[in-house]
C-alpha cells in the first residue's frame, strides 16, 4: 500500500505537467511551439532505428568515458590531497579556483589541444565532472574518524588494506555525493561539447533540427535528454542505495536515538 | 616484566602555550597481570594509554614491551577504545570487523573463520555475525570490540575506559566478562578507568594517578580473593576499605594538584583539542 502511494506521489506532478503542456499546446498553431501530441507522435520515428546508433549511442559512450575518467582521477587525486596536509595546503586554493570556472568555457580551450573529435568531448566531460568528485573525496578522506584511524594503526592495518577498508569506505558517502553532482554536470557537458563541433551526437542532432526548422524533432530531442537524465539518476540512486546501505542504516539509527 | 613505562613525559605543544599532560610516570606490568589505572578526570589517562599503545610519541621517557622500545603500534598488542561506536567499522558486518585484523596477519581463511567464531562466542555473541555493529546495543558493540581484540590473540590488551559509555547493568556484565576472559586467555591487561569501584573490582593492582601533570601517586595491591562476583565481592569489608582508601587518594590528588596546574582538567581538554 505504501509503495503504491509513493509511486502515485512520484508520478503525480510529472503527469500534471504533461497534461498542462498537452492541453496548452493542443490547438497551437505557433510554429515554434508544436502540440505535444505532435512531438510524441514523431518521437519514436526520430529516435529509434538509425539515429539511436549514430547519435544517442555515441553521446552515451562519450558520457560514460568522460565520467569514468573523472571518477577515477577525482578519487585518486582526492585521496592523495585529503590524506596529506602539506599537499592539501598547496593545492586547495588552486583547486577552488579551477572549480569556480564554469566548465563550458573549457570547450574552446580544450578544442585547441584535443581537436574536435571524441577525445575532446571525453576530456571536456571529464574536466567538468572531476571537481565535485575531487573536492568531495578530499572532504570525505579528511573526515575519516580518528578513533577508527587509531584502531587501524593499533591493529597494524596499513598501506593498501588501510586505503581499501578505512579511507575509501569511510569517504564513500561523500564520494557518492560528488559523483551524483558530477553526473548532471556530465550530461550538460555532453550536450554542450556536441553543440560546438561535432558530426553526431544528441547535442549535434538537436542543433541540426533547430537549424533545419524541424521544430517538433528538436523538442523531442530535448524530451529525450530529460529522460536520459532521469534514467541515469534513478540508476545512480539504485546503485548508491545498495552500496551505501550501511550508511543510510547508520544515519537512521543516529537520528532515532 | 612484560610492560615497562619509564619516566614517561608528554607535553602537548599548542600555538601559544604548552600543556604538560604527563610529568613523570614509571611503573611496570608483569606478564599475565590485570592492572587498573585510575585517576581524577582529566589526568591524562588516555594520553598515557596512547603512548603505551604506540599511537602517540612521548616527549621523553620510554615504553618497553618485552624489553623492546615501543615506537609505533607493536605487534601483539590490542586496544579497546571507549567509543565503541567509532572504533568498529560501520560498513562491515560484525564478522568482518573481527576478521579484518586477522586478514592482516595473513592467516588462512578457514583458520580465521574458526577464530572469529570462537572469539564471538567467548564474549557471548554467538548469532550476530551478519549484523552491522550499529544494529546492536552499546554493550553488544563493545563486546564486538572485545571479541576483535581477543581474536587477535594479543600478549597485552589495553582498555581505555571501555565501559564508560554503557549503562550500569551492562557494565557489571562486561566487567565479569573481562575477568573471565583474563582467566581463560592468560592475557596481560592494562585497564584505564575513572571508576574507582570498577578498578578495585577488576584489578590485581590499582595504580592511582595524580592530577595533571600526572605522576604515580600510589600503587595499591588488591588483596581480594581471585574469584570475584558482583554481589559478594562488592559487599565485602576489604573491598570497601580498598575503595575508600583509593577514593581518599584521588580526592587528595584533586585538592593538592601539582603546583601550577590548578586548571589541569581544562588543560588536558585543551591539549586534546590541540592534538586534533
Amino acid at each position: 500500500m505504501r509503495i503504491v502511494l509513493r509511486i502515485v506521489l512520484a508520478v503525480a506532478l510529472p503527469a500534471v505537467l504533461f497534461t498542462v503542456w498537452w492541453l496548452a499546446t493542443a490547438g497551437s498553431t505557433n510554429f515554434y511551439l508544436p502540440p505535444l501530441r505532435e512531438i510524441l507522435r514523431i518521437f519514436p520515428d526520430v529516435w529509434t532505428g538509425e539515429r539511436l546508433r549514430t547519435d544517442v549511442l555515441p553521446s552515451l559512450l562519450r558520457l560514460a568515458g568522460g565520467y569514468t575518467l573523472a571518477v577515477v582521477a577525482g578519487i585518486a587525486l582526492g585521496v592523495l590531497v585529503g590524506g596529506n596536509r602539506t599537499v592539501r595546503a598547496v593545492l586547495e586554493p588552486v583547486l577552488e579556483f579551477f572549480r569556480a570556472i564554469p566548465p563550458p568555457v573549457l570547450v574552446p580551450v580544450i578544442m585547441l589541444f584535443a581537436g574536435i573529435g571524441d577525445t575532446m568531448k571525453v576530456v571536456v566531460i571529464a574536466a567538468g565532472c572531476v571537481w565535485p568528485i575531487l573536492l568531495n573525496t578530499v572532504e570525505g578522506v579528511r573526515a575519516v574518524d580518528s578513533v577508527l584511524a587509531d584502531t587501524c594503526r593499533s591493529y597494524r592495518i596499513t598501506g593498501p588494506a588501510r586505503l581499501r577498508h578505512l579511507v575509501l569506505r569511510g569517504a564513500s558517502p561523500q564520494i557518492a555525493a560528488g559523483m551524483r553532482q558530477a553526473l548532471s554536470i556530465g550530461i550538460i557537458l555532453m550536450v554542450i561539447s556536441e553543440m560546438f563541433a561535432a558530426s553526431n551526437g544528441l547535442g549535434f542532432a538537436i542543433v541540426q533540427f533547430q537549424r533545419g526548422f524541424a521544430i517538433p524533432d528538436m523538442w523531442s530531442g530535448i524530451l529525450l535528454l530529460g529522460l536520459i537524465g532521469l534514467v541515469l539518476s534513478l540508476l545512480f540512486r539504485l546503485v548508491e542505495s545498495r552500496a551505501l546501505a550501511w550508511y543510510h542504516g547508520l544515519r537512521r539509527v543516529q537520528r532515532g536515538s | 616484566m612484560l610492560l615497562e613505562v619509564r619516566g614517561l613525559r608528554k607535553v602537548y605543544q599548542g600555538k601559544e602555550r604548552q600543556v604538560e599532560a604527563i610529568r613523570d610516570l614509571t611503573f611496570g606490568v608483569d606478564a599475565g597481570d590485570l592492572v587498573c589505572l585510575v585517576g581524577p578526570s582529566g589526568c591524562g589517562k588516555t594520553t598515557l594509554l596512547k603512548c603505551v599503545a604506540g599511537l602517540l610519541n612521548p616527549t621523553s621517557g620510554d615504553v618497553l614491551l618485552d624489553g623492546r622500545r615501543v615506537s609505533g603500534p607493536p605487534p601483539g598488542m590490542a586496544v579497546v577504545f571507549q567509543e565503541y561506536g567509532r572504533s568498529l567499522f560501520p560498513w562491515m558486518s560484525v564478522r568482518d570487523n573481527v576478521e579484518l585484523p586477522l586478514r592482516q596477519k595473513k592467516l588462512p581463511r578457514a583458520r580465521r573463520r574458526s577464530m572469529v567464531d570462537d572469539a564471538l562466542s567467548s564474549v557471548g555473541l554467538g548469532d550476530t555475525h551478519d549484523a552491522y555493529p550499529w544494529q546492536l546495543s552499546g554493550g553488544m558493540q563493545q563486546r564486538v570490540a572485545i571479541a576483535r581484540a581477543v581474536a587477535y590473540q594479543p600478549n597485552v590488551l589495553l582498555m581505555d575506559e571501555p565501559f564508560a559509555a554503557v549503562d550500569a547493568q551492562t557494565r557489571a556484565d562486561l566487567e565479569d566478562l573481562i575477568r573471565d576472559l583474563w582467566h581463560k586467555l592468560g592475557v596481560t591487561i592494562l585497564f584505564v578507568t575513572h571508576d574507582i569501584d570498577e578498578a578495585v573490582y577488576l584489578g590485581q593492582r590499582v595504580i592511582v594517578l595524580s592530577s595533571s601533570p600526572t605522576v604515580v601517586r600510589e600503587d595499591v595491591d588488591i588483596d581480594l580473593p581471585d574469584a570475584r562476583d558482583q554481589l559478594h565481592t562488592r559487599a565485602g569489608n576489604r573491598f570497601t576499605e580498598l575503595r575508600t582508601h583509593i577514593y581518599a587518594q584521588i580526592q587528595a590528588a584533586k585538592r593538592e594538584s601539582t603546583p601550577g596546574s590548578t586548571d589541569a582538567a581544562r588543560d588536558t581538554h585543551l591539549a586534546k583539542q590541540v592534538l586534533q
